[in-house]
């Protein structure tokens, strides 16, 4: 079929002479916030993750003082005072929660954030140059795809001196080969572009070209990379502090977990222990995946789900209006 | 066959660059991990085993080029050292013992979830908006966003400790003599269990998303059209027309997730204590046990790379276009 | 005259989404007879795949037949369920797609591909239906070994062929070619248009025949009739639209493409921004020429250079 799926996110406007690139930039960014707005998905998610941002700034609000301190006996149920009880140690889970957000979130969303950049930066200029150096590159980067991920992390942590910052550089060592990947795939097919190629004979820098021409254009990629990156450093983050590999003495939700196994609150019983963290790391996952899930459908209608069910062979529907 | 030559030279190259890293990692850190190591540990060691370590670790600081050979030397002939916290055990035969049960952990739920993954996908595209396309996909992708060791932990404590229905620890129960019977095969089955399910739960989601895309990327492609106008019977053109086809990518994905799926059973196993790799993990961590995380990460690197030879081997057989260089 | 094989009758299909309607066909009427080769032309996007697609009922969600009648033999096509629309496609009408070269399976073999739909239709053993295509590739003129090779492995004009003898498998009443010749060189186009020739005195089906290029159209069909905006303009046999085309449309067409044979002459155009607008229904003037008034100018065309 000859048909033309017409992209409503396309961020190249209808001619791409009449305007510019700032323009073409400014034009793909809100046009991308703005569909995303009117998306249920998106704006469930993003909801959830400006609760939990909030929640991690007004922790010391709500738990002034150190949180890690001993209010209580050992391993209370929840009640009215410990809403989520305390753990072995008996210190207030809600306050441990709370105050573990901040450095989660900041370090993965730190992390995700880092590993886009050099992803974008090593995709682009792969794709850009092309020839030797994209060979390169590309090999570095599908070495860095195939070592497995956890026992690279391990080892990484375990030599390098502990801390918030090792735990950031190691997850952003691990995790940028993905968006590398990805991104090159996406500038590869930008770059045959006829934009591009005019900027090119016009004479314009290599650096200007990715940055004005190329990458505005993928804005909706580098958002699902985005989002995709953070993800998963907060997962493998959440693994790490798990394994004591972490900062033992932040706070954090993997941290949490880590303590409770190894103050052996599962075996015990002791759910309340480690089920508020878990479910924190999940939730902060599952919304960064609803926007994920909301870029996705927006920039492939395809995507999106039909109104009514349909099988993918059905004949063309008729809905004869007339006559009868 | 050059693509496969060209994967295997590949994974070769990839294997040396994590020996490598191995290699360089203890010699460009600051400090001395030999000197932390041992006083993390009660092990009493013979002065004589001290220098070895030493001599591992780069410790000694030895001319650089030489000492990188016979250390590429020793790995190849499997000898990554002593354990500390299996001590005197050598690095290589902890492992040994194993890595067999996390190959089982890890290919059993791995072969679950891609075959159910995929199947949900191509079902779900074929039949877009119904139920399995509405309800399934952010079911699974909630699941999906739990971390694999939480989830192990939740699946233990309902179902071993609260109801008391799944073993708690180990791969087959005590006492049981290790053999090919019956009774023995039931009780490790039994056990592998739920550490299997969390995995095959979290992983689920992204391969019946993956499968449901490319499937719905395919559904237009013009050969599907030019099948349903030869009057096929829709579920030839869902099976051998589209899903034939979707399923290439999803291969090619396979390869990248092994490695996800590895890390997963690692954590699981720490959860239940299941005897394979990842169960040695944590005391490894705790005791800075150098040599064995080290050999760990070679030895998985090594069985990721192998694993992936083999869905390259797969591939070739789907994908004519591959077959001829 | 003779009962028509395909009747079109007012047939509206309309693209529809959440803020508007495209109407891709507008009250198409046509009628193709046995052994007749309809031509159908028009610029790009004018509706043509769209009409092909839904006379076999191909097209897939936003579009939806709003409008007319589509009669088979005689028979009501909108109507049939599922089942007889299977059992319908192929045996009976079987297409060549704009894109025919993608149009096979990528990861099977030709032969396989062509014993699917053989044995789909037809029941009978693999060694029969094999037996079958080995005939249909030889009329098409290709080696019949390589019915063991993947698509991949074959340019892009003998998949073309491939698919044209896949068309004619199982001896169809009506074949749509959806501008067949479209992404290959001239050499192998006319070797094509030669071909389906042939077969067509052979094997004696009906032909709608789409495309954007005049000089072919003229060549090979009966009839034609030729679309602008979703609505056929004009309609006249092949001979009297030559030198008698009364729709400016017709005649800016006409003039935008050299005959192959026969003098040389002057190409014209459509005067820029030239646009039609509230198309009427076609009136009679005789000898099955059909024309939509218009209040457009009519050019002279064909002059001498
Ligand atoms: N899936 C679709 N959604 C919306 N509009 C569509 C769709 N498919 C086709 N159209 C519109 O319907 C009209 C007719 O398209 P059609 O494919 O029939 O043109 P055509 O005459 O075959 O053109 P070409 O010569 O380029 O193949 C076009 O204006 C097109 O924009
Ligand atoms: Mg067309």
């Amino acid at each position: 079929m000859s048909q033309i799926t017409t992209d409503p996110l396309t961020l190249t406007p209808e001619d791409p002479a009449a305007e510019s690139a700032t323009d073409r930039a400014r034009l793909g960014a809100t046009r991308l916030l703005r569909t995303l707005l009117r998306n249920g998905k998106a704006v469930a998610g993003l909801s959830i993750i400006v609760v939990f941002i909030a929640l991690a700034l007004l922790a010391p609000v709500f738990f002034p003082g150190d949180p890690a301190r001993i209010t209580s006996a050992g391993a209370a149920a929840p009640s009215l005072e410990h809403w989520l009880g305390t753990t072995t140690k008996g210190q207030d889970v809600l306050g441990l929660t709370l105050w573990g957000a901040r450095s989660s979130l900041f370090v993965g969303f730190a992390a995700g954030i880092l590993s886009t950049v050099i992803g974008v930066l090593i995709g682009l200029s792969g794709a850009y140059f092309g020839r030797g150096l994209d060979e390169a590159l590309s090999l570095v980067t599908n070495v860095f795809l195939l070592v497995p991920g956890l026992p690279l992390l391990v080892i990484l942590a375990a030599f390098m001196p502990p801390g918030l910052g090792t735990v950031i550089v190691v997850l952003v060592i691990t995790g940028w080969a993905g968006s590398a990947r990805v991104m090159r795939s996406q500038a590869m097919s930008i770059r045959g572009k006829d934009y591009v190629a005019a900027a090119q004979v016009s004479g314009e820098r290599p650096l200007r070209i990715m940055v004005r021409e190329i990458l505005p254009n993928m804005a909706s990629v580098v958002m699902t990379t985005l989002l995709g990156c953070i993800i998963g450093s907060i997962g493998a983050q959440a693994g790490l502090e798990f394994l004591g590999l972490g900062d033992v003495n932040t706070l954090s939700w993997g941290t949490n977990l880590f303590w409770a196994t190894s103050d052996g609150s599962l075996m015990l019983g002791q759910w309340w222990i480690f089920v508020p963290s878990g479910l924190a790391i999940a939730l902060v996952a599952f919304a960064l995946a609803l926007c994920n899930y909301a870029v996705d459908e927006i920039t492939n209608p395809r995507l999106r789900r039909p109104k009514h069910a349909t099988k993918s062979t059905a004949a063309t529907t008729v809905a004869r209006k007339e006559e009868k | 066959m050059s693509f496969l030559f060209r994967r295997l030279g590949f994974y070769l190259l990839a294997f040396w660059a994590s020996i490598t890293l191995n290699f360089l990692l203890p010699r460009l850190m600051p400090g001395d991990p030999v000197t932390r190591m041992l006083s993390r540990s009660q092990q009493r060691l013979e002065p004589q085993q001290v220098d070895a370590l030493r001599t591992m670790m780069g410790v000694d600081g030895g001319p650089l080029i030489p000492e990188y050979f016979s250390y590429l030397g020793r790995i190849l002939t499997g000898d990554f050292g002593m354990s500390i916290s299996r001590f005197p055990t050598p690095v290589s035969e902890v492992i040994a013992s194993q890595l067999p049960w996390t190959l089982l952990l890890g290919i059993t739920s791995l072969v679950i979830a891609v075959i159910l993954g995929n199947l949900l996908g191509i079902l779900a595209a074929w039949r877009r908006g119904g139920f399995l396309d509405s309800v399934a996909p952010p079911l699974l992708v909630f699941i999906g966003s739990f971390p694999y060791f939480w989830l192990a932990m939740g699946a233990l404590y309902i179902f071993g400790i609260n109801m008391g229905v799944a073993p708690m620890r180990h791969a087959f129960s005590v006492g049981l003599v290790p053999g090919f019977n019956l009774e023995f095969i039931l009780d490790v089955a039994a056990h592998l269990f739920l550490p299997a399910l969390t995995i095959v739960l979290v992983s689920l989601g992204g391969w019946m998303l993956g499968m449901r895309n490319t499937m719905i990327a395919t559904n237009s492609e013009d050969y599907i059209l030019m099948a349903e106008a030869k009057g096929l019977r829709p579920h030839r053109i869902m099976l051998n027309y589209a899903a034939r086809n979707a399923m290439l990518p999803s291969v090619t994905s396979m390869g990248m997730s092994i490695g996800f799926i590895v890390g997963g059973a690692l954590l699981t196993e720490v959860v239940f204590a299941y005897p394979g790799v990842g169960y040695q993990l944590l005391a490894a961590v705790q005791g800075l046990d150098y040599p064995l995380m080290q050999g760990m990460f070679l030895t998985i690197t090594a069985a990721v790379l192998i694993a992936n030879f083999l869905v390259d081997l797969v591939y070739v057989r789907l994908d004519p276009r591959v077959r001829k260089g | 005259m003779s009962v028509p094989v395909l009747e079109v009758q007012d047939l509206t299909v309309e693209y529809v989404s959440d803020e508007r309607a495209v109407r891709g066909a507008d009250r198409v009427s046509f009628t193709i007879h046995p052994g007749e080769i309809f031509g159908l032309a028009g610029e790009s996007g004018c509706g043509k795949s769209t009409i092909a697609n839904s006379i076999m009922r191909l097209l897939k969600d936003p579009a939806r037949i709003s409008n007319g009648k589509v009669l088979f033999d005689g028979t009501d096509v909108l109507g049939m369920d599922e089942a007889a629309l299977r059992a319908w496609r192929w045996n009976n009408v079987a297409m060549v797609f704009q894109s025919a070269m993608n149009s096979l399976n990528p990861v099977t073999r030709i032969g396989e591909q062509f014993i699917d739909v053989i044995r789909t239709h037809r029941g009978g053993t693999r060694a029969a239906a094999l037996h079958r295509a080995h005939e249909l590739l030889k009329m098409v003129r290709i080696d019949p070994v390589r019915l063991r090779a993947y698509p991949h492995q074959l340019s892009g004009g003998q998949r073309q062929r491939i698919v044209i003898a896949m068309a004619c498998a199982l001896n169809p009443r009506l074949l749509i070619l959806d501008e067949p010749t479209t992404a290959l060189d001239v050499v192998v186009q006319q070797e094509i248009l030669e071909q389906i020739r042939e077969l067509q005195k052979e094997l004696g089906f009906a032909i709608l025949f789409i495309t954007h290029d005049m000089s072919l159209m003229l060549e090979l069909s009966d009839r034609i009739g030729i679309m602008y905006g979703g609505r056929i303009v004009e309609l006249a046999p092949a001979t009297t639209l030559r030198h008698g085309s009364r729709h400016p449309y017709t005649q800016a067409l006409l003039g935008a493409f050299p005959p192959l044979h026969g003098p040389r002459v002057k190409l014209t155009g459509l005067a820029e921004g030239t646009k039609f607008t509230n198309i009427q229904d076609l009136e009679d003037t005789g000898e099955g020429h059909w024309v939509a008034p218009s209040d457009q100018p009519v050019l002279s065309q064909g002059e001498l250079l």
